[in-house]
């Protein structure tokens, strides 16, 4: 017995070591990254051309006091008081923000697109409710973002970061206020030091732009946004680069820019897009007055169809008039032989996928519960953006020419889907399976091709030694719908051609802002 | 000499093989578990023998964290799987069996696109340290290792058309059986360290977003029970059999499910085995089980149907095929 109970010992302990030595916890690529240490400050970029506001001083910043007052002094020990005691979360934090705001929130709200990326389940009676903005905790909650709704928020979020940025520049060279650490040689620059002027601080208004923007576009996150924005503030104040008066000026300039911002929002039409009944049956009814199949709904039940008046918003980079210029050549009739040549391409694809192709299917689906296309494609170029050096004002420059490309993409796109209402492959021939969720919206053109056209276009502009690998993930992004079984091939061409003629906006717009390449 | 009940016995000693047990336990995907792997019974000494399964298991409701729905987009979610399951008598109490099964998923309603392939190559130790012969009764204790691996580059990201979770486990097993007459109960205990896996994606939300394309796995705590009779001919079980992962999250309202959801299920069943009298060595093996309650997983009404033949390795050829076990006697 005792030699059979250490037997039993023996290989107890055997098979829990072999459950101990492995580490299961995931690091994300971005969590442990360097501070940011900008090639330059551009300090030049209160003179760059905004993108809503006509002047950097239309919101004004009152001149801060003398670093000799006492009121400024008394600023420096709470820095010291922080630099004296930090809690390893605080230390946390600081390196957490260090890495740059722009950059920060872009990832906050691709997690808050994604967390809120889920269509509404249906009542008892098949009935699909739709989310309220008035009543946003109540089930469904607001918002649905899916790739429209992300797209404007990513646009919004992005182009208001930049116009506040550019405002912050502006008063920074004016009253060139130097970084605390440079002021007081007891302040350690616990991040990057720089020559940029500290007031008002970039971070808080960062913090303050963003945190009033979410109001609007994430209104059931105020209260985890609000401490993020609180520990972007107290991260500047404690790596040395802010005092107390940097940051209350900064926030107060930044939820002004905000105001004009929201303004605009709320008049974009983007408020109407979800549409009416009557809207969604004349949908119906013009195509069969055409002679045309609809699409119709493939889920069930029937969902109303996604945002069919998002086509009408105003977009950021041309009017309302080009948008319709924009709009491709119908795609084929539904019931001639090209239609039907197109919908057996698609079957070619999707009756025995390759593993490879449903590697790419799945490496593009961003279907939902995830950040959407613009959020993939706000994912490569940040990745990309990190290595470049970037002031915050550039970053949040570039970020905003991505996003109102894409933001526009999806206006372009959205525009075009409702105005032919084009039927799925797998609503012309049921023996289509898809490789990935059927989106329930009509199919020319693709929203995925058209995103990737505009994002591939402007970031080869930016990052031109990258212009062939985003021209590559655009085709290949594009190509993975046609692989999982959801778009047609000539949806993906044309939205590709679409999207690239955004861009082109986007490009023109980032030749003539004065901030150069 | 009809007073050993514990039999060990050429017969006996096949995989009473009524997979599923494990096919519902893994709920959205269905990595399958071995009936032998459970069990109570260990071959002979070099006496290999190889099973051949089949198993259905449907399910149309499912829990989407806590809450029970169905999905019109789904309709009833099918999982086919086809097994081969060879057990080798390395002595009568150390056993090495494996499972290799293939796997075919189909949705009955929607667009989704049913997936199919060889998935994860499956390998236990089992060891039988303790045997004791209390005359009308016996009580053994088995201890099991076990190891799966996936063979193929399918996807387990496609949930719920996937065919596993592309997961390389670990596990060690303890089951304690007591035979008295042909009556026996059996309780069992699992742990299973779950590696974790790789997605195409490379960034994804749980409760957080993470930007990676591995997934953290939670680990798998599962037991089960099992009452019935063994004869010479025949054997017949019901089993219950729960399964809890050690963390992971609910899948949220209307979300798509994830490879890392928390995946619980308790299920019971029945199975059934009858060693052919005119075809020795071989046995024919039914079962069933359905889920009574689970999370984030789906209802799924799990059936199979297998047939074992014995091949005997061994040296001695003696009629009566017994070479693992002076002690025990043949009825």
């Amino acid at each position: 017995m005792k030699k059979i109970t250490s037997y039993i010992a023996l290989s107890v302990l055997f098979s829990s070591s072999l459950f101990v030595a492995c580490k299961k916890h995931i690091t994300g690529r971005t969590d442990d990254i360097n501070a940011l240490a900008p090639a330059s400050t551009d300090m030049n970029a209160g003179t760059w051309k905004m993108v809503l506001l006509t002047r950097p001083d239309t919101f004004a910043v009152a001149a801060p006091a003398a670093v000799t007052s006492s009121g400024y002094v008394g600023e420096l020990n709470e820095i010291k008081g922080f630099q004296a005691d930090m809690s390893e979360d605080q230390k946390k934090q600081m390196k957490y923000w260090s890495a740059g705001g722009v950059l920060r929130w872009n990832e906050i709200m691709r997690e808050l697109v994604a967390k809120h990326n889920l269509p509404p389940y249906q009542n008892e009676d098949g009935v699909y409710p739709i989310p309220s903005s008035t009543n946003p905790f109540n089930y469904p909650t607001f918002p649905f973002s899916n790739p429209p709704y992300a797209a404007r928020a990513y646009a919004y979020v992005s182009a208001a970061q930049y116009d506040a940025l550019v405002a912050c520049w502006y008063y920074k060279k004016l009253y060139n206020r130097p970084m605390p650490y440079k002021t007081d040689t007891n302040v350690k620059a616990l991040a990057t030091a720089t020559d940029l002027p500290s007031y008002p601080s970039e971070a808080a208004v960062m913090a303050g732009v963003t945190a009033e923007m979410m109001k609007l576009l994430f209104p059931t996150e105020i209260d985890v946004i609000n401490l993020k924005a609180q520990e972007q503030e107290n991260a500047a104040i404690m790596a040395g680069a802010a005092t107390r008066s940097d940051i209350i000026a900064g926030e107060a300039l930044g939820r002004q820019v905000a105001q004009a911002f929201i303004a605009r929002a709320k008049a974009d039409n983007a408020g109407k897009a979800v549409g009416t009944q009557a809207d969604w049956d004349a949908l119906e009814k013009m195509n069969l007055d055409k002679g045309e199949t609809p699409w119709y709904s493939l889920e069930s039940p029937k969902r109303p169809p996604m945002l069919p008046l998002f086509g009408k918003v105003k977009p950021f980079l041309f009017d309302s008039a080009t948008v319709v210029s924009l709009c491709p050549v119908p795609p084929p009739s539904t019931s001639s032989a090209d239609m039907k040549a197109d919908a057996d391409e698609v079957l070619s694809y999707t009756k025995n996928p390759t593993a490879e192709n449903i590697r790419i299917v799945q490496f593009w689906a961003d279907g939902v519960g995830t950040y959407t296309p613009p959020g993939h494609w706000d994912a490569i170029a940040a990745e990309d953006f990190i290595t470049k050096n970037y002031s915050e004002v550039r970053w949040a420059r570039n970020m905003a020419l991505l996003n109102m490309s894409m933001m526009d993409a999806a206006i372009e796109c959205w525009f075009t889907k409702y105005h032919y209402c084009n039927p799925r492959p797998s609503q012309v021939n049921p023996e289509i399976k898809t490789l990935t969720g059927i989106p329930n919206f009509p199919s020319y053109i693709s929203g995925h091709s058209t995103f990737s056209g505009a994002a591939a276009t402007i970031l080869g502009y930016l990052v031109p030694e990258r212009a062939s690998a985003y021209n590559d993930m655009a085709q290949e992004a594009s190509f993975s719908r046609l692989a999982g079984g959801i778009h047609y091939k000539r949806d993906c061409q044309v939205g590709l051609d679409v999207g690239a003629k955004i861009g082109q906006y986007a490009i023109t717009k980032a030749q003539n802002d004065g901030a150069g390449q | 000499m009809q007073t050993a009940k514990h039999v060990t016995m050429k017969f006996f000693t096949m995989p009473r093989n009524s997979v599923l047990a494990g096919l519902s336990l893994l709920l959205f995907s269905n990595p399958l578990q071995a009936q032998t792997d459970q069990d109570a019974i260990m071959m002979a000494k070099n006496n290999l023998c190889v099973g051949l399964m089949y198993g259905h298991s449907s399910w149309k409701n499912y829990w989407e964290g806590t809450y029970k729905r169905d999905n019109e987009n789904i309709g009833t979610l099918s999982t086919s799987m086809y097994s081969i399951m060879p057990n080798y008598g390395i002595s009568r109490r150390l056993n090495l069996l494996m499972n290799l099964p293939y796997v075919q998923t189909k949705a009955s309603a929607g667009t989704l696109h049913g997936m199919k392939g060889i998935q994860d190559l499956s390998a236990w130790l089992k060891w039988m340290p303790v045997e004791l012969d209390m005359g009308k009764s016996v009580f053994s204790v088995y201890g099991l290792a076990g190891a799966s691996l996936p063979l193929t580059n399918y996807t387990p990201d496609f949930l719920p058309m996937s065919i596993g979770l592309h997961s390389r486990t670990a596990s060690a097993r303890l089951i304690l059986d007591y035979q008295y007459s042909n009556w026996f109960v059996t309780a069992s205990g699992t742990y299973t360290y779950r590696g974790n896996i790789k997605i195409a994606r490379t960034a994804y939300y749980t409760t957080e977003m993470i930007l990676s394309n591995e997934v953290e796995m939670p680990n798998v705590a599962s037991y089960g029970a099992r009452l019935g009779y063994r004869s010479n001919r025949f054997i017949a079980e019901a089993v219950l059999m729960g399964m809890n992962t050690l963390g992971g999250f609910d899948i949220r309202k209307n979300d798509m499910p994830f490879p890392s959801n928390k995946m619980n299920a308790l299920t019971l069943g029945v199975n059934g085995k009858y060693n052919l009298p005119w075809v020795p060595g071989m046995s024919l093996t039914a079962g069933g089980n359905y889920v009574l309650h689970g999370r984030n997983v789906g209802q799924a009404l799990n059936i199979d149907a297998g047939i074992y033949y014995i091949l005997d390795f061994s040296k001695k050829k003696a009629a009566t095929g017994n070479n693992s076990s002076g002690k025990l006697n043949e009825k």
